[in-house]
């Protein structure tokens, strides 16, 4: 299957799960800032969860594919359609050959992952076929998708077969599948969410108004938000007596406290180190709500403790667990 | 790097204790000491060559820092490791009882000696465009802040900020030079800067606020490279003065 990028939408990459074991040189972990919605768009499709997709943010590409193809959608609903022919996600679709996939305005969330069966060819960089844009490496040549450029799937599984072949596919028009990712493993997405927050190193070092607006205030995501962090609008925070800090390591949905008082959520592309107080950590499940908003969105904080986001977190692990085995026994491979 | 050092007069932590804080639901900080010196690096360096050694399950990075080692870990491997043994605990309990009986009576251990990398640097003119103003500023010549600058033994902290990049301790204090008003918005890879009390090269084109004063021919990051970082965290490292043609030459 060969891709043909007609429209290189507002900033779509190739994106899988990142380079985590690099961090140590300096290198971002970076990887889907929505990774529940990318291992769920390929757990559809026959995947491995961490074969690439694309990624697609706000406005989508447009995708002339040169074959019957098997993708699914899930993550933002961007109003994607194949000719004509409205897409719906967290299902696999067969796209007919020669069929047209394209975007329109963003009705909810900021990022689509699209899947394809046998995952997007790329050469990997560190371990993974990610793009990470401020180096310039990984994905086609380090840089977001644009017209012109033609992407191959990798071969797809005899899983990805079955599922396809169940789809009936061939005619004109796509064939969506019956069943689609069930309610535990589609996030639950908004322009104002809820997100909880576990206490990071520095957060008994807020004032007692400032702890107080951490959890009770609405935070805007600022216009310039962006792979790397989300830098929120509000009111300012600030510690109860400067301290010293060195740089150290930062993660995934770490909360920075930068002088100003402004805090910044550090996504995906964050680097690697961070000089600022961390004032608070995203509970991992929670991440995926922070990377669908967009500027102008809102937030509220929530504590909860360790304990609790760890449970969260293994329980949607077997979720997805569980959805990968579903899939796997109601496809045998190789049985159409 | 901008937000590397925020001195204030907080009470330095007790250097002996080694702490651990979450750092969100799958890391965990290991605070080793307090100060940014050689010594507090030795004991960095030994804890990360004990957890190193010590191969435990479920690891998925380590990232020393000047005081602390941060462990990414996966909180579903742990949990596996746990379902085979007794004790109730959440994952991160676990890794850090595992962490603590690794890190036992740990001290300032004998080390490996460090590699030393030569750095060869073209200073001054279009490549290191800072040079004469940190010169005037220290009512220094040019060639005598070359000098000083080539002449210290450099010591690699840690690596962050960007790819491969090098937290430097050892700039001399004569030739220590507050960050520039306006940051440029480009600077290009491989040039050599001093900012505050750091000195170090951009691995890559970034913005930056520093003073710049040269620029090495060598990539120290390569993203096709076998290695892509030239330095790594406790290697020495020394700048050798070249001339604008051994500066040409080197790239051609």
């Amino acid at each position: 299957v060969s891709i043909r990028i007609v429209g290189g939408g507002l900033q779509t990459t190739i994106q899988d799960l990142g380079r985590p074991t690099h961090q140590h040189e300096g290198i971002p972990a970076g990887g889907a800032m929505d990774r529940v919605a990318h291992r769920v768009a390929n757990v559809l499709v026959g995947n491995d969860e961490a074969a690439a997709a694309l990624e697609a943010a706000l406005i989508g590409p447009t995708m002339l594919f040169d074959e019957q193809t098997l993708i699914a959608l899930a993550g933002a609903d961007l109003d994607a359609t194949v000719d004509g022919m409205r897409v719906a996600r967290w299902t696999p679709t067969v796209v007919p050959a020669g069929a047209t996939l394209r975007f329109g305005r963003a009705v909810t969330g900021c990022r689509a992952s699209i899947a394809v069966a046998g995952g997007i060819e790329a050469p990997l960089v560190f371990g993974s076929r990610g793009t990470y844009l401020r180096a310039a490496f990984g994905g086609v040549d380090g840089r977001a998708l644009r017209p012109g450029d033609v992407l191959d799937a990798r071969a797809p599984s005899r899983l990805s077969e079955s599922i396809a072949a169940s789809l009936r596919g061939g005619g004109v028009r796509p064939a969506h599948g019956a069943w689609s990712a069930g309610a535990a493993l589609r996030p639950a997405y908004s322009n104002d969410v809820i997100v909880r927050l576990i206490e990071g190193a520095h957060t008994a070092e807020l004032t007692g108004a400032s702890r107080d607006a951490l959890t009770e205030r609405r935070f805007r995501v600022s216009p310039s938000s962006d792979r790397m962090g989300y830098r929120l609008e509000g009111e300012a925070l600030a510690l109860r007596a400067p301290r010293e800090m060195f740089s150290e390591a930062v993660a995934f949905g770490t909360v920075q406290l930068p002088p100003g008082g402004a805090p910044i959520v550090l996504m995906a592309d964050r680097q690697t180190t961070g000089g600022y107080p961390r004032i608070g950590e995203v509970a991992s499940v929670d991440l995926p709500l922070v990377a669908q908003l967009k500027p102008g969105d809102h937030l509220r904080f929530r504590m909860i403790s360790l304990a609790e986001a760890q449970q969260l977190f293994l329980e949607l692990e077997r979720d997805l667990a569980q959805a990968r085995l579903a899939i796997a026994l109601r496809f045998p491979a190789g049985r159409h | 790097v901008d937000s590397l050092f925020h001195y204030s007069n907080l009470a330095r932590l007790r250097s002996s204790h080694m702490n651990f804080t979450p750092l969100g639901d799958s890391a965990v900080t290991i605070t080793l000491a307090s100060s940014i010196d050689e010594s507090s690096h030795r004991v960095v360096r030994a804890a990360l060559r004990r957890i190193e050694a010590a191969a435990l399950p479920g690891i998925v990075d380590l990232v020393p820092a000047f005081t602390s080692i941060a462990v990414h870990y996966d909180p579903v491997q742990i949990d596996g490791e746990l379902r085979t043994g007794d004790e109730p605990a959440s994952p991160y309990g676990h890794l850090v009882a595992r962490l603590e009986e690794v890190l036992h009576e740990l001290s300032d251990e004998p080390l490996p000696a460090a590699r030393t990398v030569e750095i060869p640097v073209c200073y001054g003119g279009d490549l290191g465009p800072d040079l004469d103003d940190v010169a005037r500023q220290h009512h220094l010549t040019a060639d005598e802040v070359v000098a000083v600058h080539a002449s210290g033994d450099y010591l690699v902290y840690m690596i962050g900020f960007m790819p491969g990049f090098a937290y430097l301790g050892g700039l001399d204090s004569r030739i220590a030079t507050p960050r520039r008003q306006s940051p440029r918005t480009a600077v290009p890879a491989g040039t050599v800067g001093i900012g505050g009390s750091q000195t170090g090269v951009y691995p890559l084109v970034s913005p930056g606020g520093w003073n710049l004063i040269g620029r090495t021919p060598l990539a120290i990051f390569d993203a096709a490279r076998q290695k892509p970082t030239l330095l790594d965290a406790g290697d020495r490292v020394r700048f050798r003065p070249i001339s604008v043609d051994e500066f040409r030459d080197w790239r051609s």
